[in-house]
């Protein structure tokens, strides 16, 4: 018996809903993660000090990691969800790109980098470049 | 602020980053269809996939980009890294024309094009503009407080 094709397409909203769940996670995630690293300093330094053990442990046992790497599990969770509804070349190149804008904000609000001129324009041409190479 | 240059090791760390993980999804997808069709109704033989050679490699490679993109986060900024993560796409479609001759359209050239300028816009700048957040973790204040006192040191200069 041939498996027929999923006939209901989301709506509008809904495969909004979808990618903006990816995005936002997948953001909240890579934020988390970022911050894990920089509060615990250079992790060639550690390791050069405590071994390669000791770095290990120092980053597995960061609340901010594992927090983190559940967000992660998330996005990926809401990417499979979402391609269950929806094509990849939908899906791919809009989360891939929105994620770089949202990560770039997201850095400058809670990370507080200094995101200039140059840093946005990077953004955005990166954001643009994987949507084209993806589409 | 800490405003650094690059060094090598930091380079050679960035650039396994940009370069892992093409190679690590393309080693995964070569193994993959290498391999018979994998049903749900049989779910094992997709955890005896992970022993072939190809996928072994492959999730070797994912595991390194994890952790050199990790070591790179702990001394740059998260905007630095991002680009050269993106670089991977470029470094995908000039495999993909030049070794496995593809054919690659004009839109796709424009975003190779689009995402290296990108990237070299960001390469210009320091690489980390912000001092590390000294968030409670699991490292002792012991270990910590020569780190935070080189870099209080930094900043004074």
């Amino acid at each position: 018996m041939m498996l027929a094709a999923n006939p209901i397409q989301p709506r509008f909203w809904q495969a909004t809903a979808m990618i903006a769940t990816i995005v936002l996670t997948s953001s909240t995630g890579e934020v988390l993660t970022a911050a894990a690293m920089k509060s615990m300093g250079d992790l060639d330094d550690i390791r050069a000090r405590s071994g390669m053990k000791g770095a290990i442990r120092a980053v597995v046992t960061s609340p901010l990691f594992v927090a983190g790497i559940f967000f992660m599990a998330v996005a990926f969770f809401s990417l499979l969800f979402a391609l269950n509804h929806m094509n990849l070349s939908l899906v791919g190149p809009a989360a891939a790109s929105l994620t770089l804008v949202t990560n770039t904000i997201a850095a400058k609000l809670f990370l507080h980098e200094n995101v200039d001129r140059r840093r946005w324009t990077a953004a955005v041409l990166v954001c643009i470049g994987v949507y084209l190479l993806a589409h | 602020m800490a405003h650094h240059r690059l060094s090598v090791s930091q380079f050679l760390i960035l650039a396994f980053v940009s370069v892992s993980v093409p190679l690590g999804d393309a080693s995964l997808s070569h193994g993959m269809t290498s391999l018979p069709a994998i049903s749900l109704v049989h779910p094992l033989t997709l955890i005896a996939a992970v022993f072939t050679p190809w996928i072994a490699i492959g999730i070797l490679l994912l595991i390194g980009y994890f952790a050199s993109y990790l070591t790179a986060l702990s001394w740059a900024d998260l905007t630095y890294v991002m680009p050269a993560t993106a670089l991977g796409n470029v470094f995908v479609a000039l495999l993909a024309h030049f070794w496995l001759h593809e054919t690659i359209s004009p839109l796709r050239w424009m975003g190779v094009v689009l995402i290296t300028v990108g990237v070299g816009f960001v390469a210009q700048g320091p690489v980390s503009t912000t001092p590390p957040l000294n968030l409670p973790t699991s490292i002792s204040q012991a270990e910590a407080s020569p780190l935070n006192d080189a870099l209080e040191k930094e900043q004074v200069r």
